[in-house]
């Protein structure tokens, strides 16, 4: 589904991304890793297009297409979705009236009729179950007043409503309490297809309890340094990013 | 300069450097203390004349196309002008109350419907109430449109031949919005003076919509002024929508006192105009007045919107709010001037002031100029101004769900906008002006749609 190749960017002159090599295929969910500032997030970005990052080298391949080639928009519309890790407010326009544009601007792209209102309404209603956020919340401005754990679970819940092929995770889970994890991995959870393949990015290995990842990547420098299945993760928790730092210092000497 | 009183025929009136007065449609009706008025008001003029970008209240508006234009004024009433069928194309509709349709600054009684008016309300063009209700005239007019600064108001006191008169009793209701709906056609550029006059009594309500529009792209100048008068915890709301052609020259002032207790609010929704002149003077004249001043400037090409608010708490305990808002693209300028004045027995003031603006190109512009004069020692005064590009970062977050990146900026555009229609009371005019800034926005027909 996704073949990351030798992938370089930089933003603002800073080179972030040194060769990131990474595939993954429909049904598998991935766990990247890494301590700060390694390129976790910038790897996020530059999947779902943002400008501010320039990729000076390599090439990503999403079910066939350079997905390089495409705007922001156009990714989302073929199933790219990105979980970010810091929502941003716009104030003025609803969370309802927002996914609705985002719902129909989707099937445009994909030459399909906008969604019915009722149809609509049944969705989200389902969805807003799944991840217990509250009605009224979402007849208010795109994340505006909420907190960290309600801008969160919002993202999870345009996530159910878009379902996308590749939902690329950054950090859903910081800064959440127990609670509010168990509702984001069970969000998660439920989507979880052979059709459709997450990228899962987090500092702790705390989610990856609840969502089992078939591949963990550690993510330094701005490269892919090791990788393994969930007993990495444990093997992070327990010992840190120290030892992974020193095993690719002695790689690079 | 104006030499004679009324009673000579001129029809060619150029604004700079002299006019001369004319006979007036009203002339059989009006008394002599309108005369006497209006006669000072000239003198006044020709003393003033039109400003310039020397004056400080004129820094950012350069108004050099009005003094330039040699406009006529209308001669007399040609009801053929507009037909009821443009009438209802042009006008917002929806709207149950009374309309009074204006062609170039004349009432047009075939195109307006009055229906029945609540007890206690009145309705009516001033024309007709210099017969009907001279007294309640002689009392009010001209007694807050001071004509001694303001040469647009000199001008409009010399000049006005028509406009409307409100007048609700103590206690009663207008119920429904007045609306008043100004249409001009001019095939030579024509200058029109409007005066109304709202005096709403103590314990009294009533919602008057101000209109201008042109069905055409003509070149002509609105020179409007109306006066509001609120009595004692009285409810009165004002709406200003300028949506005349680009070619189209507009200057409105609204004067307003308010008595104790009073609410009055104010909505100016500047769309249309090459050059747009928006005073607004309230005077908190009473304790426990409550004043909103809402505003949204929309502009592009090389249009000019100036705003300028002069808000004054004369007594104690009167909270004011002034929310306006400024999108501007292309070469469009954006000026707003806000001033708060506190005087000296108004203490526990509550004032607020904010302005914000969001610039769409590298060309538009965006003068911002809030000032606070207090002098009074317990108050709460404060205000702002931004002047900023559309977030970037918004722009992304809306993309990485597939909206369009055009249609991702019009709906922050439109978003930023919308605060200020949601301020407004009035259905019918809230969904007619969304639907109006809609159509002003790059990509807007789109966001129609996905709304």
């Amino acid at each position: 589904m996704l073949e990351i190749k030798n992938l370089h960017a930089r933003v603002e002159g800073n080179e972030i991304l040194k060769g990131v090599d990474l595939t993954i295929n429909a049904g598998e969910i991935h766990s990247i890793m890494g301590p700060n500032g390694s390129g976790k997030s910038t790897l996020a970005q530059v999947l779902a297009g943002h400008e501010a990052f320039e990729v000076t080298e390599g090439s990503i391949t999403y079910n066939g297409k350079d997905l390089l080639d495409m705007a922001p928009d156009e990714r989302a519309a073929e199933g790219v979705f990105l979980a970010f890790q810091y929502p941003v407010e716009i104030p003025g326009v609803s969370n309802t009236q927002f996914l609705h544009a985002a719902v129909n601007a989707q099937r445009k792209y994909r030459g399909q009729d906008d969604i019915d209102a009722i149809e609509f309404l049944k969705l989200t209603k389902e969805t807003r179950n799944l991840v217990k956020i509250d009605e009224k919340l979402l007849s208010r401005s795109v994340n505006e007043g909420f907190s960290g754990g309600e801008k969160k679970r919002h993202e999870v819940y345009q996530m159910a409503v878009l379902e996308p092929k590749l939902a690329i995770l950054d950090e859903t889970d910081s800064g959440l309490d127990i609670d509010a994890l168990r509702v984001v991995a069970q969000g998660v959870n439920s989507l979880r297809s052979p059709e459709r393949a997450f990228l899962i990015i987090t500092h702790y290995q705390r989610l990856l309890e609840y969502v089992v990842p078939d591949f963990v990547h550690v993510l330094y420098r701005g490269r892919i340094v090791k990788s393994g299945d969930k007993q990495l993760a444990l093997q992070l928790e327990d010992k840190g990013y120290q030892w992974i730092e020193e095993e690719a210092r002695a790689a690079t000497v | 300069m104006i030499t004679g009183t009324a009673g000579q025929q001129v029809k060619k009136v150029r604004l700079v450097p002299t006019f001369s007065s004319r006979d007036t449609l009203m002339a059989a009706q009006a008394p002599q203390w309108f005369y006497a008025m209006r006669h000072a008001a000239a003198q006044r003029y020709n003393q003033l004349g039109l400003p310039t970008s020397r004056h400080e209240d004129w820094r950012f508006t350069n108004i050099a196309s009005i003094r330039e234009t040699a406009f006529e004024l209308p001669t007399s009433v040609d009801s053929g002008l507009v037909a009821a069928k443009q009438v209802e194309s042009v006008g917002i509709l929806g709207l149950d109350g009374p309309r009074l349709v204006f062609v170039n600054g004349r009432f047009d009684s075939n195109l307006s419907s009055l229906g029945t008016m609540p007890k206690g309300v009145e309705v009516l063009s001033l024309a007709q109430a210099f017969t009907s209700r001279q007294a309640l005239l002689e009392k009010h007019l001209g007694t807050l449109a001071g004509v001694q600064d303001q040469a647009f108001t000199a001008l409009n006191t010399a000049l006005a031949d028509d406009g409307v008169v409100v007048f609700v009793s103590k206690g009663c209701s207008a119920v429904q919005p007045i609306y008043i709906l100004n249409i001009t056609v001019a095939d030579k550029p024509l200058m029109t003076n409007s005066r109304n006059l709202i005096v709403v009594e103590a314990n009294a309500a009533a919602t008057v919509i101000e209109d201008y529009a042109s069905p055409r792209e003509d070149v002509y100048l609105t020179n409007a002024v109306t006066e509001v008068v609120v009595g004692d915890n009285a409810d009165v709301t004002h709406y200003l929508i300028e949506r005349e052609s680009h070619k189209a020259f507009n200057v409105s002032s609204l004067y307003v006192r308010q008595g104790r207790d009073s609410r009055f609010t104010s909505h100016s929704i500047l769309f249309g105009g090459a050059i747009v002149r928006n005073n607004i003077y309230p005077v908190l004249d009473g304790q426990g007045c409550d004043s909103l001043l809402n505003g949204l400037y929309v502009i592009g090409g090389d249009q000019i919107a100036d705003s300028h608010m002069r808000v004054e708490h004369t007594k104690p305990h009167c909270d004011s709010r002034q929310f306006y808002k400024g999108i501007m693209t292309d070469r469009a300028s954006g000026v707003f001037r806000g001033r708060i004045v506190v005087r000296q027995d108004a203490q526990k003031t509550d004032a607020k002031q904010s302005n914000e603006n969001l610039l769409l190109s590298d060309d538009a512009s965006a003068n911002t100029d809030p000032q606070l004069e207090i002098y009074a020692d317990d108050v709460k005064c404060t205000h702002g101004a931004t002047i900023g590009q559309i977030d970037e970062d918004q722009v992304f977050f809306l993309r990485s769900r597939g909206i369009p990146k055009q249609t991702a900026q019009a709906l922050i555009v439109y978003a930023f906008a919308s605060e200020s229609l949601e301020r407004m009371e009035v259905e019918p005019v809230r969904g007619f002006l969304r639907s109006q800034l809609l159509d002003r926005l790059p990509a807007g027909a789109v966001l129609k749609r996905l709304l």
